[in-house]
């Protein structure tokens, strides 16, 4: 009788067991999630820029006013850096699964600058290899982020002499196409 | 023997629980249960309990929700410099171990009075520092500064800073200290508003008005009167009776606005918490002394029936109000120039009375907005200026007054410097500022760099 349980309760156990050799399911890898949100960010952080900055702004047909104290302002709009910080402060109300900031090692605003090692790291990386991203992963506080850094390019002269011609700017020498920042995206893991 | 040590500790713990339980869910004065002395901000609704701590369990985000839902307008509105959505990206997370700025109650705790500062502010006032140390290195001018002066020389402030930024303080530098007197930019809200649902005339006014002539005088000679409001527009209470001491519902009917900014201030907070009435006995300030048992309401100031709006602004004050400020305003410049608008020698809209500061006209409810005819007439028809009955809207920290009031008349840099200075506040701005804060001068020169 002892033996009949024993083989019975092996013969479930094995039963039970065997479901755990299937393929685990996978999720998106962090690297393709980030590349994605970045696509969607870099394109609409582009179309402000061009599509409403600069036509409607003083370069365009002047109807806009963008200021960064543009809340003050009658016909005040946001600064392109200001509407993406928008996004992201938007966003961190609607969901922790991701956060992201625009930075530079050039910041007009120094709370901008580098913060974490991995920051500063990254934002030189692509700095000094334009076309490139950068991927690692940090540790603050008590949470493990997947950190990626992407270039942001100067996509509009309106980028280039506004920084360029900013007093607190620490570089005033931006071309078209340079990268003047990075867009710092962190997945917790 | 035992058991009667027992049996007395039993009975002790029955009695202590009845009396906290008792204390707890059914005692109308609860201050027993107060663990310090609140703050000025709060004190008169120490013994409101609910109105901060709305939920019995839960953590620090229910006190942050009930901070956020009284101040939160304001915050918004005051272009907050640092609202809690700078501070959540987790790149801020070594900063938010020494000074959690996610959180209202990190910086204002309540019922630390021992510890307060001013602007209700229970940490060091260096706390610019944590995060702004560097600020040397990027402005010279700031290289010896001592690190507890941001916020408290008439520079800085951590939620408005309006009246401060860079940018306005260089657009608004240069001009005259003084201007000439601005005129008032007329009140509009109440005509602009939908004509509100009176009560059907219900009463024999004239036989009412035969009895009291004193009562009739005054009310004929109202704007009440010249608007057509009977006895029963205010009057009237439950079930269409005859109420014979109207209050802020009967008030509210016609004056929305007015009752709404009034039960935000510190004249108004005690009733908006359906605790009694406020009075001066029960102030923090110097009131005096005839004056104790004054409980507020609208003909507090307002008086029964006169309604004079003329009256209420100054004499309203200072019927209760017997501070060095208070008492000094009549001797004062702005209290001069009251005077004489009230012996009709200047027009009623160049009075610079107490109401003018502290009970501002408003264009569309923003105190960012400056309030003279001139800069009224400029914004078109859409303006709709009222007064705010909010005496706290504008008066902490003292720069929010800058720019709906203050400027009218007089230059920002004269302004900031008056603000500054505490004796010259207590004089009742009689003479001049005796220092100088710099922050205008190096905001230009760093714009001419």
């Amino acid at each position: 009788m002892k033996k009949a349980v024993i083989a019975a309760a092996l013969g479930v156990s094995a039963l039970v067991l065997s479901g755990c050799g299937e393929p685990e399911s996978k999720g998106i890898d962090p690297k393709v999630y980030t590349d994605s949100l970045f696509a969607v960010m870099k394109a609409d952080r582009t179309n402000y820029t061009k599509l409403v900055v600069k036509r409607l702004g003083p370069a365009g047909t002047n109807v806009i006013q963008p200021d960064e104290h543009w809340k003050d302002i009658p016909n005040g709009t946001l600064l392109p850096a200001q509407m993406f910080r928008a996004g992201a402060e938007a966003v961190q109300e609607m969901t922790d699964d991701f956060t992201y900031s625009l930075q530079s090692i050039w910041p007009i605003n120094s709370q901008n600058a580098p913060k974490t090692a991995m920051e500063k790291e990254g934002l030189e990386y692509i700095a000094a290899n334009p076309g490139e991203n950068y991927y690692g992963e940090e540790k603050l506080g008590d949470v493990t982020y997947f950190t990626a850094v992407y270039p942001d390019v100067a996509v509009s002269d309106a980028c280039t002499s506004c920084h360029n011609d900013h007093k607190d700017s620490p570089k005033t020498d931006f071309k078209l196409g340079e990268v003047m920042g990075g867009v710092v995206i962190r997945v917790p893991l | 023997m035992k058991k009667i040590v027992w049996g007395i500790w039993l009975l002790a713990t029955l009695v202590l629980a009845g009396y906290y339980g008792w204390l707890l869910l059914q005692a109308d004065d609860k201050s027993e249960l107060l663990i310090g002395e609140a703050t000025h901000g709060h004190f008169q609704i120490e013994l409101a309990c609910s109105s901060c701590h709305t939920q019995a369990f839960g953590g620090g985000e229910v006190l942050q929700d009930a901070c956020v839902s009284c101040h939160g307008d304001d915050l918004a509105m005051a272009h907050d410099s640092h609202p809690r959505k700078k501070f959540t990206d987790p790149r801020n997370a070594d900063l938010l171990k020494v000074l959690d700025a996610r959180q209202c109650i990190s910086c204002h705790t309540e019922h630390q009075n021992e510890r307060t500062h001013p602007m209700g502010v229970t940490v060091p006032e260096d706390y610019c520092f944590h995060c702004h140390e560097d600020i040397g290195e990027r402005r010279p001018s700031h290289v010896e500064l001592p690190f507890d002066s941001c916020a408290s020389a008439g520079c800085h402030n951590f939620h408005d800073n309006r009246a401060l930024y860079e940018d306005f303080l260089v657009a608004n530098s240069g001009g005259p200290w003084v201007k000439s007197v601005a005129q008032l930019a007329e009140r509009n809200a109440a005509s602009r508003a939908p004509l509100p649902d009176l009560p059907a005339p219900a009463f024999d006014d004239t036989a009412l008005m035969g009895k009291h002539p004193q009562v009739a005088a005054d009310f004929l000679a109202s704007s009440h009167a010249a608007a057509g409001v009977g006895c029963a527009g205010c009057h009237t209470g439950n079930n269409d009776q005859w109420l014979q001491k109207p209050e802020l519902n009967q008030c509210k009917t016609c004056h929305a606005g007015e009752v709404e900014t009034w039960l935000q201030g510190k004249h108004g907070m005690r009733l908006a918490q359906d605790l009694s009435a406020m009075s001066p006995s029960m102030g923090r300030l110097a009131f005096q002394a005839h004056a104790g048992d004054r409980h507020q309401g609208c003909t507090s100031c307002h008086g029964a029936h006169k309604f004079d709006a003329k009256t209420a602004a100054v004499g309203g004050c200072l019927e209760c109000h017997a501070d060095q400020h208070s008492l000094a305003f009549n001797d004062s410049p702005h209290g001069l120039l009251a005077q004489q608008a009230l012996n009709n020698q200047r027009p009623w809209s160049e009075a610079v009375t107490c109401a003018t500061c502290h009970m501002p006209r408003l264009v569309n409810g923003d105190t960012g907005i400056k309030v003279d005819k001139e800069s009224v007439s400029a914004l078109g028809e859409s303006a709709i200026v009222s007064v705010t009955h909010n005496q706290n809207l504008t008066l902490r920290p003292n720069e929010k007054m800058i720019r709906p009031v203050c400027m009218s008349c007089h230059s920002l840099e004269f302004s900031i410097d008056a603000l500054a200075d505490e004796s010259l506040i207590q004089n009742n701005f009689k003479g001049k500022p005796h220092q100088h804060i710099e922050s205008i001068d190096w905001a230009v020169k760093r714009e001419q760099r």
